[in-house]
């Protein structure tokens, strides 16, 4: 007799034995990310190739320097699971292990790396 | 256990002889866009840190993005953020429940193509 509903059934499978856990959070910064791509690409985007003080005064403005540093820290997370995804899909072993942790250092690495920099340009 | 014909099952056809499908492209490709994008992911925070660093290391890193092979670069991933964006709100649409059917998906994919495109050519144009 079996009384565990559907959902409690699923709860803790699939590959990496969190359940949905992933899928959800991955929807939820996609979202974030469909709003902050188009802000980001176009405040981002016509700073390259300008001159230095320019571009560290328009980035010392609330909008584009949020904007920035939301976007670097929601695309690493993003990219620190989905890059999870893809190693454990193609990798085995021990080599799995190790790309996953430099991957996610890298990521974590990455956002503070970027906030750090808009941070110091923005105060 | 009761498995006497391991090995000689028969296997689901491969990848390699399967003809490719549009959902099958695209979908490989919403993959490949997505982790490609890490290389200009790095090429800006490392922009933004040459910025906060000093006016000689931004000028080298500003120069690096705006060289030829940073143009390139950058032009192939503006083009990878919009197909993985609308790759993106694809799988909303699916996740959601709608647009499962194969002819509506193939027609999203070709959507997706469609799109990246266009937003690209207005992305190159405006930026």
């Amino acid at each position: 007799m079996d009384y565990m509903t559907d959902l409690k059934r699923a709860v803790g499978m699939g590959s990496a034995r969190e359940g949905t856990k992933r899928h959800w959070s991955m929807t939820k910064s996609s979202v974030a990310l469909l709003i902050l791509t188009p802000f980001f690409v176009f405040t981002f985007g016509p700073m390259t190739g300008e001159p230095h003080d320019a571009v560290l005064a328009y980035f010392q403005r609330p909008f584009p320097a949020i904007i920035a540093a939301l976007m670097v820290v929601t695309t690493f997370m993003h990219f620190k699971t989905g890059v999870q995804m893809l190693i454990e899909d193609y990798m085995h072993g021990l080599a799995r292990e190790i790309t996953i942790i430099l991957l996610t250092c890298l990521s974590y690495g990455a956002a503070a790396t970027g906030v750090f920099a808009i941070a110091k340009i923005a105060l | 256990m009761a498995d006497v014909n391991r090995g000689k099952r028969p296997l689901s056809p491969h990848l390699t002889i399967y003809r490719p499908q549009m959902t099958s492209i695209t979908s490989i490709f919403t993959r490949i866009t997505g982790n490609a994008l890490l290389v200009a992911a790095l090429l800006i925070v490392w922009w933004f840190l040459a910025a906060a660093t000093s006016p000689n290391y931004f000028a080298f890193a500003d120069g690096v993005i705006t060289s030829w092979f940073g143009d390139l670069v950058m032009t192939l991933s503006v083009w990878a953020l919009w197909y993985h964006t609308l790759a993106g709100v694809r799988h909303l649409i699916w996740d959601a429940g709608y647009g499962l059917e194969i002819e509506t998906a193939e027609k999203m994919g070709l959507a997706v193509i469609a799109g990246s495109l266009i937003l690209t050519i207005i992305t190159l144009l405006a930026v």
